[in-house]
């Protein structure tokens, strides 16, 4: 047996949805674009764990949910390289990269004082214009910015 | 959202741009044809602009049309804390057109989306300002017969100014050659660089307005450069004169050569320039209005020669 600390603290978890290899700078990032902090689910979230590939990673387990696709998604925009883990019984069922959306909405706030989504309720809007430098450029006044930069809503 | 708004520039295919010009080009022979009889045109103000309010309400005045509206916000509900799209909302149950002009980026797109009237972006902050484009379009077409090939150079602020960066943009179907002329603190930035490059744009950087790229030219496309856009103000006061246009320097020109500038300009064109056949700044002012024509018409569909 190989498994190491980390995947035994997954497997801990009998029913939900773990999201894993986040890089530690992004963990907190992505906690609020899942809104994970008003659910009443048992949560556990580990940061500055030791991965090979990132150097050090943040973990998510939720217990007793399922994301839609679209939600876990989102984290695509912050956290590029993190993994999603379906666990049911004990058993990692499902597992899968997450993939960044074409558009993005109602989760970045503009970098641009002056723009119209700073100054009036409503949702903000992203169009992704280069995949892998994760370019975002806002769907009302074409301010850019990276999704590492973004300013989560 | 009405598809017959106007928000960006980049919203114009080249077959609508070719048209609209064709429709400018027919205003310019009548225009007073009232076909907008029975119409009501919102202009809504949010930022006083009386240079571009003044041209859409002739345009209106001319087709026939009617107007209401507001010449800034301090008149307005949105100085009571209303929403723009409350204000957009409630509008847009009286009139059949709204053109918009707003201090904040993104309020053309916003207000489009809100309803289902048209709407035409007059200028939203530093962002967009498509009939300035449109009638910079025309101005080029109508003094050089073609839009197809010209070689235009850029002078002044290439940084921040919003006119030169969206010529770029409708442009681009025309395989033109630009000369960008400024000093470095206020150079073309690098997505336009960027966007040249992707669409194969051929252009080249100049820090000097020298006579090679004077007689080469057959667009020169002033403007202003403003103090408050510099960081180094001694920079400023070493460079502010270097980007003039004199007379004199027109001498070797090409005999097809136009000069524009939106307007208004301080001291970056001479005055003694103003008497040579060549500046057209002015006569581009007088396009405005029957480029706007053609923009009011494809926005409420309605067939200029009907
Ligand atoms: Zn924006």
């Amino acid at each position: 047996m190989t498994t190491n600390k980390t995947s035994l603290a997954v497997a801990a978890l009998r029913n939900g949805t773990v999201i894993d290899h986040i890089p530690a700078d992004q963990l907190f990032k992505c906690v609020k674009i899942l809104g994970v902090e008003n659910l009443s689910n048992q949560l556990t979230i580990g940061n500055n764990l030791m991965s090979h590939k990132l150097g050090a990673k943040g973990i998510i387990k939720i217990a007793d949910i399922t994301f839609p696709e679209k939600v876990l998604n989102r984290v695509a925009l912050v956290a590029p390289t993190a993994v999603v883990n379906i666990i049911r019984d004990y058993h990692v069922v499902e597992k899968r990269p997450v993939v960044l959306p074409q558009t993005v909405v109602g989760i970045v706030r503009c970098s641009n004082p002056k723009c119209i989504t700073n100054n009036e309720p409503m949702a903000t809007r992203f169009e992704v214009v280069d995949a892998e430098s994760r370019t975002i450029r806002c769907h009302y006044c074409n301010h850019a910015t990276t999704g590492a930069k973004a300013d989560i809503i | 959202m009405n598809q017959h708004s106007l928000v960006s520039i980049s919203d114009l295919s080249k077959e609508k741009m070719l048209r609209l010009l064709e429709q400018a080009r027919y205003f310019e022979e009548h225009p007073n044809h009232k076909i907008l009889d029975g119409k009501v045109v919102g202009t809504l103000f949010f930022e006083p602009s009386t240079r571009t309010r003044l041209s859409f309400e002739t345009a209106v005045n001319r087709l026939g049309g009617r107007i209401i509206g507001f010449a800034d916000a301090n008149t307005t509900s949105s100085s009571k804390g209303e929403t723009l799209k409350d204000t957009i909302k409630m509008v847009s149950n009286y009139v059949d057109l709204i053109i918009m002009r707003h201090y904040l980026e993104g309020a053309a797109r916003y207000a489009a989306e809100v309803t289902d009237i048209p709407v035409i972006n007059a200028g939203d902050g530093a962002n967009q300002h498509p009939s300035q484009t449109m009638l910079d379009l025309y101005s080029i077409y109508k003094t050089q017969g073609t839009l197809q090939g010209l070689t235009i150079t850029l002078v002044g602020d290439l940084k921040y100014g919003r006119t030169v960066h969206s010529l770029i943009m409708a442009m681009k179907y025309f395989s033109p050659t630009f000369r960008f002329v400024a000093c470095d603190e206020l150079q073309m930035p690098k997505e336009y660089l960027k966007y040249c490059d992707e669409q194969g744009i051929d252009y080249s950087i100049h820090t000097d307005f020298s006579a090679e790229v004077i007689n080469t030219s057959d667009i020169i496309y002033m403007t202003r450069v403003q103090r408050e856009r510099f960081t180094d103000l001694a920079e400023y006061e070493r460079v502010k004169d270097l980007y003039t246009l004199h007379n004199a320097m027109l001498d070797n020109s090409r005999d097809n050569l136009r000069i524009l500038h939106p307007l208004p300009r301080v001291n970056e064109i001479s005055p003694d320039v103003d008497d040579n056949p060549k500046a057209y700044y002015f006569n581009q002012a007088r396009n405005g209005l029957y480029m706007r024509q053609a923009l009011i018409c494809d926005a409420l569909q309605i067939a200029p020669d009907a």
